[in-house]
């Protein structure tokens, strides 16, 4: 009786610094963007009047859905998210099927090799590729220089989205596909018996049964990819510093960082910053609930 | 049948077999183009930077160090400590918490269980995007904003890092070496302590790994928390460096050596610790 007692309180002590820590900095925080997001500082009697916070409702939502270079840096966001996030999990997908291959050289060389790039700081990555883009110190354009060819220019207007995408496919790619990978090494290799008696090839063993029991794997990746990439901030804002095709508010993020600590516009930056929010748990929802919804087909 | 298998496996295995492994080490040569070019260009005095082929090797890697090391008194070292300080404590405090927690929702039966379950989980999808703002005004109101505690603090909670301790435990802590525990008149604490907790070092291991690479990598977070650069950490040491030399070429080696630097530990950590990590654990593929 006793031993049914002490569990019950035992549990809230083990939980106790995660739950304190989980109010503090992220429930906490949270509700204080969602105040900010609707109140607005007013100042009362001319220059030397009271500055004080009136409540405003959904009028900061409203302004920051049609300011236009909020929406212009979304745009932005989807064209760079739309190269790299199906690269990248393309990528990995490919790497860890190929390393899954029986008889394959090298596999563990190239998944260490591959899988690297995720110790390098977004920071560090952005800034060893924007000296592969310097027109002065790119390896490419010393190659083309050599032969003859013109240069090309990775920083203009144009390519700067593709050579953004690249940084993130880059740094991305070995994490997914250890994920993947880890997930194919856990399938029973029965399952591949009977396809394979068969005669089935192995692509068709990778399309027809392999692709098929990856799904829980490749929806999380899909997931972490959305995230980050909703949330790219420290790879643009390195290169801006090599590149004038990169605005202040080129991205959603370097937008509400410089409403909340540039242009003094706090209530604007929450706001925003809640409607990415929203997006984002939004977005992980209905993938969540897809692949529960295969799970359960699966089951059946 | 063993026969007819091994015949078709090599049937229709063998020939193709270049092509994938071509297709991987290609792979493994995008991933390490830069790392190597880092490498070489690190070598390389300031005029050989802008003159010499790409990955050759220069003459200048000494200079460059003394040169790094004395840039601004040594701020580049005061700078690694930061990051070491954050991602080793907070790395380890997060681990800690997070063993705790996923002990007690893996292993215990109570009211409210499910809810925080669910909480932690939307903690997974709260993107730092939604936070960092507020985190900083809330900081600052509180007088801790630009302080260690600013960058520390936040780094400690990791909800995903609580989820991997959960399944982990799950997994490898069975509920009957628990409860044999508690029969014996093992208190809960060191039921945990003694009995749980080291069943779950591989688990932990892989806790550790991910949320000291998480803040070792973190830039956002120190980049809105800190003004004075003594207490930055390596990332936004390295992005205000690169942005002095924006209008001075002569920063770039300092730059690059200060880049090849910064990866170098975490390199060498994540090979050394290759076999401990679990990442399976991420795929939800673990096998007990």
């Amino acid at each position: 009786m006793s031993r049914q007692l002490r569990p019950r309180i035992a549990p809230w002590g083990f939980l106790a610094p995660a739950l304190a820590l989980f109010v503090t900095f992220l429930l906490i925080p949270i509700g204080y963007a969602i105040y900010l997001s609707v109140v607005q500082l007013k100042v009362d009697g001319g220059a030397f009047g009271i500055r004080r916070k009136v409540f405003v409702g959904l009028d900061n939502y409203v302004a920051t859905l049609t300011n236009p270079e909020l929406l212009a840096s979304l745009g932005r966001l989807a064209k760079f998210g739309l190269v790299s996030v199906p690269l990248t999990l393309g990528l990995a997908l490919v790497f860890a099927l190929l390393l899954d291959l029986p008889g394959i050289r090298f596999g563990r060389l190239s998944r260490t090799a591959i899988f690297l790039p995720y110790a390098v700081p977004g920071v560090v990555g952005a800034l060893l590729w924007g000296f592969m883009y310097l027109p002065s110190t790119s390896p490419v354009n010393f190659a083309l220089r050599t032969v003859g060819l013109p240069a090309v220019d990775f920083l203009g207007p144009g390519s700067i989205y593709g050579s953004l995408a690249n940084i993130a496919i880059w740094g991305g790619v070995g994490f997914n596909m250890i994920v993947i990978y880890t997930a194919l090494r856990s399938i029973p290799a029965e399952i591949y018996d009977a396809a394979h008696i068969d005669g089935a090839t192995e692509w068709q063993v990778a399309w027809r049964i392999k692709i098929p029991l990856l799904t829980p794997a490749l929806v999380l990746t899909l997931l972490f990819s959305l995230i980050a990439t909703l949330q790219a901030y420290s790879e643009p804002t390195t290169l801006r510093s090599i590149s004038s095709s990169i605005s202040y508010s080129f991205f959603p993020l370097m937008k509400i960082y410089r409403d909340a600590f540039g242009t003094d516009d706090v209530s604007g930056a929450a706001a925003a910053s809640v409607v990415m929010a929203l997006g984002t748990l939004l977005i992980s929802l209905v993938l969540l609930r897809l692949l529960q919804r295969r799970t359960f087909e699966d089951e059946r | 049948m063993s026969a007819v298998r091994a015949a078709g496996v090599r049937r229709t295995a063998r020939p193709s077999r270049v092509g994938p492994t071509a297709v991987l080490l290609l792979g493994a040569l995008y991933a390490l183009v830069p790392i190597v070019w880092v490498l070489t260009a690190a070598t390389k005095s300031r005029g050989e930077l802008f003159s010499t082929a790409p990955f050759a090797l220069g003459t200048g890697f000494v200079q460059n160090l003394v040169d790094l090391s004395t840039y601004d008194g040594g701020q580049y070292w005061t700078w690694a400590l930061n990051s070491l300080v954050f991602a080793g404590g907070g790395a380890l405090l997060s681990t800690a918490v997070s063993a705790s927690a996923g002990y007690a929702l893996a292993r215990y039966q109570f009211r409210g269980r499910d809810a925080v379950f669910m909480l932690l989980l939307a903690g997974v999808m709260i993107p730092q995007i939604a936070l960092a703002v507020p985190q900083y005004f809330l900081a600052s109101e509180l007088g801790l904003a630009n302080t260690y505690w600013s960058v520390l603090l936040p780094s400690i909670i990791n909800p995903f890092g609580i989820y991997l301790a959960c399944i982990y435990v799950r997994s490898s802590v069975p509920e009957e070496t628990v409860e044999a525990a508690r029969i014996d008149g093992a208190s809960e604490l060191r039921t945990f302590r003694s009995v749980a907790l080291p069943m779950m070092v591989p688990g932990l291991v892989t806790v550790f790994m991910l949320q000291f690479v998480g803040i070792w990598n973190n830039f956002l977070l120190p980049f809105i928390m800190l003004s004075d650069e003594s207490k930055f950490p390596l990332t936004t040491g390295l992005y205000l460096m690169l942005n002095r030399g924006t209008g001075t070429p002569a920063l770039y080696s300092l730059a690059i050596m200060g880049a090849l630097l910064a990866i170098v530990p975490l390199v060498a950590l994540m090979l050394f610790l290759q076999r401990y990590w679990r990442l399976d654990l991420i795929s939800g593929s673990l096998k007990g």
